[in-house]
């Protein structure tokens, strides 16, 4: 084999390794997206974030239009503040509502915003005035069973709660089985 | 009778206390190995023509095995993790599951097995029958360097190949886990992707696979140089130094996995 073909062909592979690492850089990894383009912040406050991860998308009807960038606990009202970092070309109304909503029972959990009617835009540091934190499963069965119990039941007295609770707690029980 | 004990239990003392002297002398020694290659390494590089010749033997003919086997190990990967994501509903993020596997952990892994058994093995067996017929000799005589003309062109070679077939292992396996996940099973092509973008970052997950990979090339080749000069210089000495390469290199590079797995992606940001 003569040197210029072993160039050749070095000169190929090498080629093709720099193209694969482009690959696994840009269209696996997103180097070049969202993640560094500059955008701006938003805040908004929660009474509960559930699941919510730093880096987790925020989406508006569904497309990713940015990231949770911080996520931490006001020590004087105990609300959960996360920061959104959204990207520059997405403006969004004043009276957004930012939710807290899971894709999927196993599904990620993301922000969503629901923008309104407001002409007046969010800038760099506003606050999401409308918020509605996470649906915590256990809260909502517990929700669930004590308003079972308060409903008064055909044939038994009202007024029993307790027992009444039983009632509802054997009874779900029994739908689980 | 307690002196045949006496005697038994220092023959053994003395066999073990042979074995971890002549293992840190070797270890010494190829450390020193790896210096003087260092050393020499711009006398080499100014016959650049040397180490693209290595490059050839060592990247260029592994292609075909790298890349085979990246596409089948993705397409199986696809396979398998549709299979039990399946039950959980979740099969959309069978891209994450390809790309994540890939590029921390089976990219440069596989590609680095590969790579010590394909080419590893070749460069020690070579250099070991150079030294075997006295080419190595011959070359000290005639004042040329062997360190700078045989061994740091190989060593080099193999360094640089090594990361870019990882690469190439990779992005063969995640087209691979493509053609089975989507065109196969019938997955979301935008699901597919989106979900991989989302779930794997350039930092730190494609940047720790690359880095992996870069290790484990100077690993595998420095094992690869050494055991082939070092070998006894006889039929019998060769193949041993070329058994003992794959193994060696095979061992090194899991282990070395396990320790930058422990420090890249220890809880948190996972």
């Amino acid at each position: 084999m003569n040197r210029s073909a072993i160039d050749l062909w070095v000169g190929i592979f090498v080629a093709m390794g720099i193209a694969a690492l482009l690959f696994l850089a840009l269209k696996v990894g997103n180097l070049l997206t969202l993640d560094h383009a500059p955008g701006y912040r938003l805040e908004a406050r929660f009474d509960n974030i559930g699941g919510l991860k730093l880096r987790a998308p925020v989406k508006a009807a569904g497309v990713l239009v940015g990231r949770v960038e911080s996520v931490r606990l006001d020590p004087k009202t105990y609300e959960a503040v996360a920061t959104l970092r959204i990207d520059r070309q997405y403006e969004f109304t004043k009276d957004t509502i930012a939710s807290i909503n899971t894709s999927g029972v196993l599904g990620e959990v993301y922000v969503g915003l629901d923008a309104g009617g407001d002409p007046a835009m969010l800038k760099d540091g506003d606050r999401i005035a409308k918020t509605q934190s996470a649906v915590v499963l256990e809260k909502l069965i517990g929700q669930f069973l004590f308003d079972k119990a308060q409903q008064p039941n055909n044939g038994q007295d009202p007024n029993s709660a307790g027992s009444a609770a039983a009632v509802a707690g054997k009874g779900s029980g029994g739908n689980m089985k | 009778m307690s002196a045949e004990l006496a005697h038994g239990l220092a023959y053994w003392l003395r066999r073990l206390g042979g074995g971890v002297t002549g293992g840190i002398s070797r270890l010494g020694f190829a450390a020193r190995f790896l210096l003087a290659v260092l050393w020499y390494s711009p006398q080499a590089f100014r016959r650049i023509h040397l180490t693209l010749r290595e490059i050839y033997f060592a990247g260029v003919l592994s292609l075909v095995i790298v890349l085979m086997s990246g596409m089948f190990v993705g397409m199986v990967l696809s396979l398998q993790g549709y299979e039990t994501l399946k039950r959980y509903g979740s099969d959309e993020q069978l891209g994450i599951l390809v790309a994540l596997a890939l590029v921390r952990e089976l990219g440069p892994v596989i590609a680095g097995l590969l790579f010590a058994s394909r080419a590893g093995s070749a460069i020690t067996a070579e250099i070991g029958l150079m030294k075997t017929t006295e080419q190595l000799a011959a070359m000290e005589m005639m004042a040329v360097n062997p360190l700078a003309r045989v061994v740091a062109p190989r060593f080099w070679g193999g360094v640089v190949s090594m990361p870019l077939l990882a690469a190439l292992f990779s992005a063969f396996g995640i087209f691979g886990g493509y053609l089975v996940g989507v065109r196969l099973i019938g997955i979301d092509e935008g699901a597919f992707w989106g979900q991989m973008q989302a779930g794997v970052d350039f930092w730190p997950d494609v940047t720790n696979g690359i880095i992996k990979s870069v290790v484990f090339g100077f690993a595998v080749s420095l094992i690869a140089v050494f055991e082939g000069y070092d070998s006894k210089p006889t039929a019998e000495g060769v193949s041993t130094a070329t058994t003992r390469t794959v193994v060696i290199s095979s061992l090194a590079i899991l282990a070395l996995d396990f320790v930058m797995t422990a420090f890249m992606f220890r809880g948190g940001n996972v």
